[in-house]
Order: C-alpha cells, then structure tokens, then sequence
C-alpha cells in the first residue's frame, strides 16, 4: 500500500487553451479510479501529467507522501514508480513478449520467475519467446498491462486499455486488470470515454469535460444522481422531456410529475428534464380503466403541462437481460419515448400503456 | 470540443499528418514537443549545404548575364538537346510503366511458381549501372548507338522504379472490395478498370516520375550510346574548355526540367490511393488461376531479366576471360578499393548530412522543417552531372585548397544523395513513436537508456538499409566521381567510362564484372530486406 494519489488543482494550458483547467481528484490506496470523458476532454493530458510526461502550469501530483509533480518538482518519469497502460498497448516491437514484459526488471533469476509468472496470469505461458507482430490485440494488451505491473509499481494508469477489444474480451479483460491489482496492492487510474466500461470498473468515477471535473463518486452515485445534463449524457442514455416546474422539486412533464434535485427556477417555469430510459415504468391499462381515462374529455391547455394520454407501444427492442419499449402519443405533440424494462417482457406493439417515471431526475430551465 | 477546435489557430502549425505524440493521440495537435534548437540548425546547416551546388549554379548563370542566357537558349542545338532529353524521357518512362506495370501484376496476382524469387528477381537491374549495361550492349553487338539503344537500355534499367511502388500498391489492395464489385455485377475487366486501377494509379504515377527523372540525370548510357541529351552536352561543353558558363546554363535548364519532375512526383505522392475504411488487415486476392500461365506470360518477366542481367554478366565474363586483357588484375584491385572506399566516404558524407534532417522530419512537426524538407527534396533534383558541374566550378573559384581532394568528392555525394539518406532515416525514426520512449521512461529508464534499448534498435534497421542504399548508389555512381575526383583516384565507374570512350572495349570488361560483383551483394541483402520488411514488419505499436 503506497497512499493515494492526490492531484491536486491541476492546469495544462497550451497557448490561449486551457487543456485541464483546475482538475483535482483523488485515488484512494489501492482503488481504481476511473476518469470517464469524451475526446477532446483532456483525459489524456491528466494520465501524462500523472505519469510525469508533462509538467502542468500549475497544480499538483503526489502519491502517498511523496509530492511527484508541484510548482518547483518535477520527479522524471523513470523515478515516479507509475506504470503505464497505453492506448493499443505500445508495445517495443523488436522485443519478444517476456522481454517486454521483463523491460523495466533486471536480469536476475527473481525477475524471470516473475515474469513467467505474469505470463500464466495473463494466458500466454507458451508466448515468451513470440514477437508483439504475432499477438491479436487483446494479447498485446494484456502484455502491455503485464509489462506496466512487473516492476510493481505503487500505481497504474491506463488510456483506454479495452477500447480495441471485442465485447467479451473487454469483460475478460477487466476481471484481469481487477484481480491483478488487488494482487499487486497497486492503486490505478483509467481514463476512458466508455460509460459501461467506466461504471462497471470503477471503485470511484470521476466525469471530466472540456478539462473540468464535473462530479466525483461512486459509479452508482455518479449514474443516479449526475446533478447536471451533461454528466448525465455523459455516463449513460437519457430521455430528454419539455417540462414545467410545479414546485420546488418537482416538474411538471408529458409523463407526470417528476422529482427533480436542485432547485430549479421558479414555480411555472419551462425548461428540460433528463431521465433514464429504466426510470420510466409502464403499466399496461386494463380495458375498463382505458375506456375510463377515454371518457374523461378535459385536456390542459397548451401552455401548461401535464400527462397525456393514449401512449402506446410502437416498437420492442429485446435484448435478452432488458429491452427497450418505444412508445408514443400519436394524437398529441408528445415527443418518442424509450423505456427500459427488465426481461421477461410482455409488452406488444400497439397496446396502451400508461408511463411513469420513478426516482430523481435532472432538470435544466 | 475542446481539443481539435482550437488547435489549428493556436498552435499555428500547419498539420502535417498524424502527429507522433504520447499516449493516445487526443491531445496530439496541442501538447506538440518542440525539438532542441541544436537539432533545427544542424538540420538547416545540412540543408544549406545540401542546396550550395543549386545557389553557386544560379550565381554562376546569373553572372554570365541575360545576354549570353539569351545566346544559349536561342541556339538551335540547346533545343535539340532539350528535344532528345524530354523524348528520351517521356519513351523510357511509358515503355517502363508497361512493362513495371505488368511485372508487378504477374508478381501479385498470378500463382507463378516461386513468387518471392520473383519479387527479388524484379529489383536486381537496379543494381547495374546503366553504362554497364550500355557498354556490355555495344561490345556485344559493335556499333550499336543512338536513341534507340538508349530507349531499351534505360528501359531495362528503370523498370523497378515502377515495377516496386505499383507491386506494393497492389498488395495493399483489399480483396474484399474487388469482390464486392465483382458482386454487384461489374465483369474482371470492369473491376480491373474502375476498382483496382484507381488504387494503383498514384504509384504508376510517382513511378512514372522517378523515371523520367531518372533518365534525365542519366550521363553513363547515354554518354557510351552517343546520345546528345542535357547530361552529355553539358559535359562535352564543359570539357571544351573554353565555354563554362554555356554548360552552366545547360545545366540550369537541366535542372528546371528535373524540379517540375520532382514537384510533380511529390504530388503524387501526396495524394496517396483511396484511404481503407475499417480496419483489420486487407486480404490478398486470389491469384489468377494458374490456366492463365502460359510461357509467355512470363516473358514481361523474364525477358528483361535476360537482357539487364544475363546478356551483361555473359559478355562481361567472356570479354574478361577470352580475350587478352593482359596483366590488369593488379588496377582492377586498386580500382576495387577506390571503389569501395568511395561508397565508404559517400555514405558517411550523406548520412551525416541526413541524420539531423531526417529526425527533425521524423519526430517533430515545425514551421521551419516543411521548408527544409523542400531543400532536400531539391536536391533529389540534381543530376550527378549538375552537381559535378557546379562543385569544380565552385572548387576552381573559391575552394581552391580543397579542390581535387576527397574533400569535395565527399560532398559532392552528400549533396546527391542526402534526400535518399534523409528518407531512410527518417523513416527509420518514424517507427519509434513517442509512446514507446515515454512507456520506457515510466519503467525506469533514463533518457539515455531509452535512446539504447528503444530507439536504436528499432530505428536502426531502416538507417542501415538506407545507408547500404547510398553505398551501393555511390559505387555506380559516374559523373560527379569523374568530375571531382582526385587525380590517381580511378574508380571502378571511372575506369570503365574511360576505356570505352576510347573504344577499348576489351579492357572496360575485367572493371565492369569487378563492379557487377561488388554491387550485387548489397542489392541483393536490400531486396531481401525490403520483402521481409513488407510481409512481417507489422509491429505492436498498432496502425500508423
């Protein structure tokens, strides 16, 4: 265990651009931290900051009680003990597998055992002696991941290590790095642009955009509650709503009323509320109750919100664990919702459904 | 949309290419590395140097003033001289895109036996010097000369300039494509014309190019076949005598000619052949069917083989070994050593002089390097001839104690063949991307051990390969050697150009086979090299 890694009000300008702009986040010991981002958020610029490829304007880097990077520090790279992951995994090419792997080792009879040993971790004992050219891309990877772990190094980061990988390798893949690094004790930072592959990782997830942090958390507070718009795009699907707000935390929309966070602007206010396609639960409406709801003749005026009816289910997209039910108002201006449901699904095309959303939303006016 | 928005008016630098940067490529444009200022002015003073012959030639034409420009442009034999360079010219580079063209297209698409051979087999005449084979023609078959013997002997010469860019381009052809042509209807012809044609066609293009520049440069072949382009009028009027600034205006023109080739070969290559979506490796095509393969189908193949290779080396040998050469042996040795020693000086000379360029090229991305990259693509430019020309010029005027030594020699090959030297470096550079050294860094290697244990042993294999290039070119090479050269300091090159100026057919044969013999081995490890590097050369870095 070698302490967290605390970066602390960390800039990058390049000329007039501020790359990262005030970023301060911590990794607790031994965790995985997660910085989830679109490209061009300047996640990479932080994992080389961190790795001491580039010295920030201003701020600072520092794990446990050493201080690596800081107004007049600069620990080079070779000396940070931070082990790193690159993008497609950079490995040397005129390099045997186990030679990569043993780069930053010395030739000793512990450091061959060690890296006959990563090579039975990660599934290539028989690929020592094999050239990186002659490795698919999920082996590259797993070598690369080897070769930053085999020094043992106090911490790791990782440039979206499963971005080149198929589906079920990335699963594999994670479980690896997972269980590599509670072996090791290694605390690690990932930089990603997934969301999936970002929740499903973490120990904490950070959001960062146009090189700001925009919310620290768990992945589950992080995904439920992402307190602005942005951050909610950004760690999964949303629904966005035209609403109107009826009280202090509650809006007004197509679908109901809705509990929001935040206080939003005042009491008949317009603005967009954002939900999630699993927030939003369908109850079909047994026949007497439609007829009921039929009869009732009275519709709120356009300039106010409230529910309408007659939502029925256009489409079914069934993916096995959930599925996702589109459904519309045909008679109104309603716009083309996405629910998901969990499997099994009884929902059909054509029946009417009466939607709901449950828990707390995002509103922006 | 932060990033690449603001990253063109920010940096200020035009983008050229993907940017080498560390980990991912995001912040590429942005967080560029500056080179140290002592690699931009070793890199500029190379360029300088490397551009000295062009600016003395200009001074030396604008010294001889517009009216003595005027005399020489409005004499009718400069026109005839230029007539018979531009035909020459233009007939090797069509006869050379037929008969690359289809070589390259036997090698990559019919399932002849023994394909690997043959794709070495197609590189070899680049290993004989044109006079050589020029010379073995004319001992061969007495009074040969003029046009048309030219035509065939730079024919036979020039193919794989062709033949090479056009076979790798149709390796790189994705099978996949071609069938779903083929799919949506379209008969072999008609995906031959608008599926795979297209694809091949910037490196006929570039081929093309070379050759005609080739040609223009030529001195040896044309100078044994008495041909009167550029090359030899400006020697013969140098060697006159009394009129240098006529052959320095020759030259200029010489010159002009050759950059319009260069700008234009530089075009093409620019526009490289339609970019693959997807990714994953392109699959091969399925060769023709092997009905197909009739005998002659390998005549395009082996028929220049014969004529370059066989023909030459057969006269050689039975010149040397029938006739009475009488005791040479001990000059063709002495020649043996100039010869190497040459290539040796050359070498050094050109890659001392391309090493800074072809980092700074390789590695970093600034204002100043697209201008040096020009500089030495110029130079491509220059005819050994020009340079020869305008280096004993220079020596005779202002470089007077350096004049006649191996000193000017060594420049005189650093200049001609920098841009080749520049290429490989360059190239060479380019295959350790940024990421690997930081990689290397953060695994505890200091700069130093990095530049050991990663960039060396991975940047090397292209530098020596171009090194071995410059060698193997420098031992041919004939004009500037024969211009420059110290007295006493006979070359191979230079002793067969002699004797069979003088028609001594008999006695150029021992120094032609010693030549074909030195030059044989380099060539032959280059295109072993070159098919190894093209079939498993894929590294872990990924693409690009």
């Amino acid at each position: 265990m070698s302490g967290d890694l605390v970066v602390a009000g960390v800039t990058v300008t390049y000329g007039q651009h501020r790359v990262l702009d005030d970023v301060s986040l911590t990794v607790p010991s031994g965790a995985l931290g997660v910085v989830l981002g679109p490209s061009g958020s300047g996640k990479t610029t932080l994992l080389r900051t961190i790795a001491g490829f580039l010295q920030p304007s201003s701020g600072e880097v520092s794990l446990g009680r050493r201080l690596l990077t800081g107004p007049r520090t600069m620990i080079p790279p070779e000396r940070r003990g931070i082990g790193v992951v690159p993008q497609e995994g950079a490995l040397f090419p005129h390099l045997t597998v186990a030679e990569n792997i043993g780069f930053g080792l010395d030739r000793s009879a512990v450091s061959q055992a060690r890296i006959r040993d990563l090579l039975a971790r990660i599934d290539l004992a028989g690929a020592g002696a094999r050239l990186p050219g002659a490795l698919s891309g999920g082996q590259q990877q797993r070598v690369s991941l080897a070769r930053a772990l085999a020094p043992c190094p106090d911490f790791i980061v990782l440039d979206e290590p499963f971005a080149a990988l198929d589906a079920h390798l990335r699963g594999r893949m994670r479980d690896l790095l997972r269980d590599l690094l509670t072996e090791s004790g290694a605390g690690a930072l990932l930089v990603t642009h997934d969301q999936a592959e970002a929740l499903s990782t973490a120990d904490c997830v950070t959001v960062l955009r146009e090189g700001r942090v925009r919310i620290t958390g768990t992945p589950e507070h992080v995904y439920c509650h992402p307190g602005e718009p942005g951050v909610a795009e950004s760690t999964g699907e949303v629904v966005i709503l035209p609403a109107q707000v009826v009280a202090r935390d509650r809006v007004m929309t197509c679908v109901g009323e809705i509990t929001v966070a935040g206080t939003p602007a005042g009491t008949g206010a317009w603005g967009r509320v954002w939900v999630r396609p699993e927030q939003i639960s369908l109850t079909v409406l047994p026949p007497r109750i439609r007829a009921a709801v039929a009869e009732t003749p009275e519709r709120t005026s356009d300039a106010e919100a409230g529910p309408i009816d007659g939502w029925r289910v256009a489409r079914v997209a069934f993916y096995g664990h959930d599925a996702d039910i589109i459904i519309t108002a045909p008679a109104s201006s309603a716009p083309i919702l996405r629910a998901r449901v969990p499997a099994p699904v009884s929902l059909r095309p054509g029946q009417e459904v009466l939607p709901a959303v449950r828990g707390v939303a995002v509103f922006e006016a | 949309m932060t990033g690449r928005s603001g990253s063109p008016s920010v940096a200020g630098l035009s983008p050229m290419g993907e940017p080498l940067t560390g980990l991912g490529h995001e912040d590429g444009p942005l967080l560029r590395r500056r080179p140290p200022f002592g690699l931009i002015a070793a890199a500029a003073l190379a360029a300088s140097i490397a551009l000295l012959p062009l600016a003395y030639l200009v001074i030396r034409v604008t010294e001889a003033g517009p009216g003595r420009l005027l005399a020489v442009l409005t004499r009718l034999r400069t026109w005839e001289v230029a007539a018979t360079s531009v035909g020459l010219a233009l007939a090797v580079a069509a006869t050379a895109v037929v008969l690359g063209s289809m070589s390259a297209w036997l090698v990559a698409r019919s399932a002849l036996p023994a394909t690997r051979l043959w794709a070495v087999a197609l590189v070899l005449p680049l290993a004989m010097p044109t006079y050589v084979i020029a010379y073995a023609f004319v001992a061969a078959i007495p009074g040969v000369q003029g046009f048309a013997a030219a035509w065939l002997v730079l024919t036979l010469c020039t193919t794989p300039y062709v033949a090479l860019p056009v076979l790798a381009a149709l390796r790189s052809v994705d099978a996949t494509v071609e069938e779903v042509a083929r799919s949506c209807g379209a008969s072999a012809w008609v995906v031959a014309h608008r599926i795979t044609w297209p694809q091949v066609r910037p490196a006929v293009g570039a081929g093309a190019l070379l050759v005609g520049l080739y040609v223009l440069s030529d001195f040896g072949a044309v100078s044994i076949l008495r041909v009167d382009t550029f090359t030899r009028a400006i020697y013969t009027s140098y060697r006159a005598g009394f009129d240098r600034s006529s052959a320095a205006i020759l030259a200029a023109f010489l010159v002009v000619l050759a950059l319009v080739l260069v700008w234009l070969e530089a075009r093409f290559t620019g526009q490289r052949g339609p970019v693959r979506g997807g990714s994953g490796v392109p699959r091969p095509p399925m060769p023709m069917p092997r009905r197909w393969l009739t005998p002659l189908a390998v005549l395009p193949l082996a028929a220049p083989l014969i004529l370059a290779i066989g023909l030459p080396v057969a006269v050689l040998v039975s010149r040397t070994f029938a006739v009475d050469t009488g005791p040479v042996w001990s000059a063709v040795a002495r020649a043996t050593v100039h010869t190497l020693g040459a290539g040796a000086l050359g070498m050094s000379a050109a890659l001392l002089l391309a090493v800074p360029v072809g980092i700074l090229l390789g590695r970093y991305r600034v204002r100043g390097s697209r201008f040096i990259a020009s500089g030495v693509l110029a130079t491509h430019a220059l005819p050994g001839v020009v340079v020869g020309l305008a280096l004993v010029l220079l020596g005779v005027t202002l470089m007077r104690p350096v004049y006649q030594t191996l000193v000017m020699l060594a420049l005189a090959y650093g200049v001609l063949f920098m841009a080749k030297a520049v290429g490989s470096v360059r190239a060479g550079v380019e295959r350790v991307p940024w990421v690997l050294e930081e990689v290397a860094r953060s695994q505890g290697c200091t700069p130093r051990e990095v530049w050991r244990r990663v960039t060396l042993p991975i940047a090397a294999p292209g530098v020596v390969a171009g090194a071995v290039l410059v060698l193997l070119t420098v031992m041919k090479e004939l004009p500037a050697t024969l211009l420059l050269r110290p007295t006493g300091f006979d070359t191979l090159a230079t002793q067969i150009w002699s004797r069979s100026e003088v028609v001594q057919y008999g006695a150029a044969a021992p120094y032609a086979l010693a030549l074909v013999c030195v030059a044989v081995l380099p060539a032959w490890w280059l295109s072993i090299a070159a098919s190894a590097r093209g079939t498993d050369g894929r590294s872990g870095v990924g693409r690009g």
